[in-house]
């Protein structure tokens, strides 16, 4: 089966405006999306992350450059593009005057879902989304994790082999967070393709199978998440706790210059007839190669977004 | 592609009639305001209110159809939903279309009840019905395409009512409602013939007062004309405003 996505040179140029400048928010990026897979899109704010999403789900224009979506062009099928996406953008957007039924009904109806499936089939969202007994609730009366949960229904609505998540979980505290992941993962796991935007770093290396960073509008690294974290300048550790004949400890950390087992040997040989308690190895995290790419760090990314430099990732 | 959009325009006008247009203080004020006006008329000159009723009409069509239009699409676009319209499989004027029937659907609604009430007072002896539909619904076309307009061009709901009201305040007072055009200086004649509330009047007074199509088809071509450029406009916009 061919990519789901593939991305060749997309650009994306504002014009000068009254009050700014010509600005490049998406720089002649390539990458393809396979399918089936969880792929993220990292950044810090204004890296071009939504240009991207916005571009790919045909809500504006590239500057240049084109895009292959389900095997349609486009810059050409658009329409037909739209037809087979869904899109969580990073707003909850479903109306307010409508129930939680009612929304979804909506959805399918401009989806073109026959007309004897809708009921079946939003009861049967609104089950598994947890919205069962929220069914004839404005949508304006549901709690924020309920409207977002309702909101990535609604994008499912129509059954597409391919979902955009824009900061899906952004905002939701711990619960809600922890169960918009599982939904996502449930996605994945029914061969649905989902295109993430997150700003948490242990979001991503959760869900993902594959990670493209982009900075300024270009993309710096894509991989998987070992793929990233082997390719990341920071070394391996080898850290081995020690303890002397009085029963102190000590730990000691060795960089593994020359492979693990090779540091491991050198580590207890330097033990000197002391005790070894413990060997650990310690790999570059996500958020090591994410300081890397980007030259910042991820609660500089949180509180950008106006979040508390912390995560809504529990444990 | 076709059933996509016309599939696309009818849900979208049911959930916007459904989610803004009925609405007890909407339907309440669509009606009662056209009636205060024609009222405050009718005490001081009572021998001549059956000349206000095509004015009546034009006015309750003109505020039925675009005082809701002009604010809808702004308000969506505020919160985000305009977004969810736009990412679905359907054309730009599919989506504006859609918004187009809601008002033209409400505005004819609430002036069927004005109609009603008219003809019972005043009888429907002589009225050239199929004059008098068309001109409601090229109105109605005219005047929701105008709120569309007017709400793609601004950023702010207060923006959109400053900018309706700016519009159709005075075309409620130039457009042949309460005084006939030929009676208006000549300056203010040629202003007149701009608006299509003018219009509006003068093919509804031929229908319902001498029942002739004379000059009407004149009047209801230029509302058609008035529908297709502004409608056009506002899908023009939209598109600029979004990408």
């Amino acid at each position: 089966m061919n990519d789901v996505i593939q991305a060749n040179g997309l650009t994306k140029i504002y014009p000068a405006g009254k009050d700014r400048l010509p600005l490049c928010a998406v720089d002649g990026i390539d990458f393809t999306v396979h399918p089936g897979e969880v792929f993220g899109f990292l950044g810090p704010n204004g890296a071009g992350k939504t240009t991207t999403i916005r571009m790919l789900t045909g809500l504006t224009h590239p500057t240049s450059g084109s895009a292959h979506i389900l095997d349609f062009n486009l810059l050409r099928d658009v329409t037909r593009i739209k037809k087979h996406i869904g899109v969580v953008p990073e707003a909850s957007n479903l109306y307010d005057e409508l129930t939680a039924f009612d929304n979804l009904v909506f959805c399918m109806q401009l989806y073109g879902v026959p007309r004897q499936e809708r009921k079946a089939c939003a009861e049967a969202l609104l089950e598994r989304f947890r919205l069962g007994e929220k069914r004839d609730v404005l949508f304006a009366k549901l709690s924020r994790g309920m409207k977002r949960a309702l909101t990535v229904a609604a994008a499912l609505a129509h059954r597409p082999p391919l979902i955009f998540l824009d900061e899906p979980t952004t905002g939701l505290d711990v619960m809600n967070a922890r169960n918009l992941r599982q939904m996502i993962a449930g996605m994945s796991d029914e061969g649905v393709t989902v295109f993430l935007t997150t700003h948490y770093l242990e979001e991503a290396e959760r869900l993902c199978d594959r990670i493209a960073v982009i900075v300024k509008g270009r993309i710096v690294a894509l991989d998987t998440v070992d793929g990233l974290k082997a390719g990341s300048q920071d070394k391996t550790i080898v850290e081995v706790t020690l303890a002397d004949s009085d029963g102190r400890q000590e730990r000691k950390r060795l960089e593994c210059n020359d492979g693990v087992e090779s540091t491991i040997q050198r580590a207890l040989a330097e033990a000197n007839g002391q005790r070894v308690l413990a060997v650990n190895t310690l790999r570059p995290s996500l958020e090591d190669v994410f300081v890397q790419l980007t030259g910042l760090s991820s609660e500089v990314m949180l509180v950008e977004k106006g979040g508390k430099g912390g995560s809504n990732v529990d444990g | 592609m076709l059933t996509d959009d016309l599939r696309g325009m009818f849900y979208i006008a049911l959930k916007d009639l459904r989610a803004y247009y009925f609405k007890p203080p909407n339907i309440s004020w669509g009606i009662l305001f056209p009636f205060a006006f024609v009222l405050a008329f009718a005490i001081r000159n009572p021998g001549e209110t059956r000349d206000l009723v095509p004015g009546l009409l034009g006015l309750t069509i003109l505020f039925g159809t675009s005082s809701m239009e002009a604010i809808v699409i702004v308000f969506e676009r505020r919160i985000g939903s305009l977004e969810r319209l736009m990412l679905a499989p359907i054309s730009l004027a599919a989506l504006m279309g859609g918004k187009l029937l809601g008002g033209m659907f409400f505005g004819l609604t609430v002036t069927g009840v004005v109609l009603a009430v008219a003809l019972a007072v005043f009888g429907a002896v002589g009225v050239n019905w199929l004059l008098l539909i068309l001109a409601l619904l090229l109105a109605a076309a005219a005047f929701s395409a105008l709120g569309a307009f007017v709400s793609v061009s601004v950023r702010e709901v207060f923006e959109a009512q400053t900018l309706a009201n700016f519009i159709r305040f005075p075309m409620m007072f130039l457009g042949g409602v309460f005084i006939p055009v030929a009676a208006m200086p000549l300056s203010l004649q040629v202003v007149a013939r701009l608006l299509p509330l003018t219009y509006a009047v003068e093919a509804l007074r031929a229908a319902l007062n001498d029942g002739s199509w004379g000059t009407a088809w004149m009047d209801v071509a230029v509302l058609a004309g008035f529908a297709v450029v502004l409608f056009a406009l506002a899908v023009r916009v939209l598109g600029r405003r979004t990408d």
